[in-house]
């Protein structure tokens, strides 16, 4: 057992909206508690994170697949009509000369999802089986999809943006097509997937005693 | 913990371990021993930097919304996009959510939060705590991670990446007000608003 304490073992809990510390016994915890500052419920665990988290997530994988397979936009000039999906958004912009700009957007659209479907599998896995194993590793890699989670929504503008934009009736138009609300949606649910995962039972291994 | 009040101490928000509280000096930050989490930042700002910031922001705001973003041209005829303009074209394309996605993330939250700041900064400049102080705080926990103004700069920047290619394009005021606004929020990124709570005292209701 590690030396350092760790509050469900003094009896006390933290706000999870304001960050009072509050002290709370066991008893009075299960008739429901309200923060003294706040007014917000008490909870020692965020509740039910598990079943929360898997859900959010399963549905945001669900809205994934169609979010790459599904075009993004239309773009109609003339003589063409072109429909583009995440990815060949990416290849065209490396293509037409902007390697960079791709290298980001690949970054932002494809390696961000697919980063935060393997970090919190992973996360909830190994939380539910109450391993050791390791834990500050864990612990940073949720705080990476937290911080970088919003950035995905990257594409949803560009695409917004580039509607608004390229209006020239004949000659030019851009049009939004159903992958891009997939898309968004994939990155709302994955937003809220990993706030209802509580960062916390990452520590609650086998020797902690609550 | 019998002989430490409660206020004296801190719990890591990511793991639950408990530390005494520590005064920091300008600079300084604490950690979390056991995830390496921040358990605190020492900001420098006092009430009054942080009203005048979110005043500017606010200013820089309305800016940005007001002017267009990107003009492009084509054959002699021009085309522009402020940020309502592309909020309502969204809607009007059969993409009524991420029209509202948009209008929340980019409009809504980020001046609703400029707004509720300000009016709690306000206060707490005369040592007092703002009408509405605790649903204004708890709303601002809520909406907090649904601001993105800084991803909406990025996109920007490569919508007119991609249509350079097709068009000529001519960068407009919004696009500057957007970016000032993303260094803006940068500034604000660090400092934990939860320090408003310990700032004005609780007056009886």
């Amino acid at each position: 057992m590690s030396a350092l304490p760790r509050a469900s073992g003094l009896g006390l809990i933290s706000c999870h909206v304001c960050g009072l510390v509050c002290n709370a016994a066991a008893d009075e915890l299960d008739h429901g508690m309200a923060c003294p500052r706040c007014g917000c419920a008490l909870h020692r665990r965020k509740p039910a994170s598990y079943t929360r988290t898997w859900a959010l997530l399963i549905a945001a994988f669900i809205m994934y697949i169609p979010a790459n397979l599904v075009p993004i936009m239309r773009t109609a000039s003339l003589n063409d009509v072109d429909d583009n999906t995440i990815l060949s958004g990416v290849v065209e912009l490396w293509v037409k000369g902007s390697p960079d700009l791709a290298v980001i957007v690949f970054t932002a659209s494809i390696v961000v999802p697919m980063l935060k479907f393997l970090v919190m599998g992973t996360l909830l896995v190994s939380s539910q089986r109450r391993t050791n194993w390791a834990q500050p590793e864990r612990a940073k890699l949720f705080r990476l999809v937290e911080l970088i989670g919003y950035w995905s929504m990257l594409d949803v503008f560009v695409v917004s943006l580039l509607t608004a934009l390229v209006r020239f009736n004949l000659l030019s138009l851009v049009e939004p097509l159903p992958g891009v609300i997939f898309f968004g949606l994939t990155v709302v649910l994955t937003m809220l997937a990993s706030m209802s995962f509580d960062p916390r039972l990452i520590w609650d291994g086998r020797d902690t005693n609550d | 913990m019998d002989t430490t009040s409660p206020d004296a101490l801190q719990i890591c928000e990511y793991c639950d371990t408990v530390y005494r509280r520590r005064t920091l000096a300008r600079g300084e930050a604490a950690y979390c021993v056991r995830c390496q989490a921040v358990l605190e930042r020492h900001h420098g700002l006092s009430v009054n930097a942080m009203l005048a910031l979110v005043l500017t922001a606010l200013i820089v705001f309305v800016q940005a919304n007001v002017w267009p973003i990107v003009t492009l041209g084509l054959n002699g005829q021009y085309s522009s996009a402020t940020l309502w303009g592309t909020i309502i074209q969204m809607w009007q394309q059969q993409a009524q959510v991420v029209s509202v996605l948009t209008a929340a993330t980019l409009f809504f939250f980020p001046l609703l939060k400029m707004l509720s700041l300000g009016w709690l900064l306000w206060f707490s400049r005369q040592g007092r705590r703002a009408p509405g102080f605790v649903p204004i705080m708890v709303t601002l926990h809520y909406i907090g991670p649904w601001t993105m103004s800084e991803v909406f700069v990025l996109g920007a920047l490569v919508a007119i990446v991609k249509a350079h290619v097709y068009f000529d394009v001519v960068a407009d005021p919004g696009i500057y007000a957007y970016a000032a606004l993303t260094v803006l929020i940068t500034i604000f990124a660090s400092v934990d608003l939860r320090k408003l709570w310990d700032l004005t005292p609780e007056t009886p209701a």
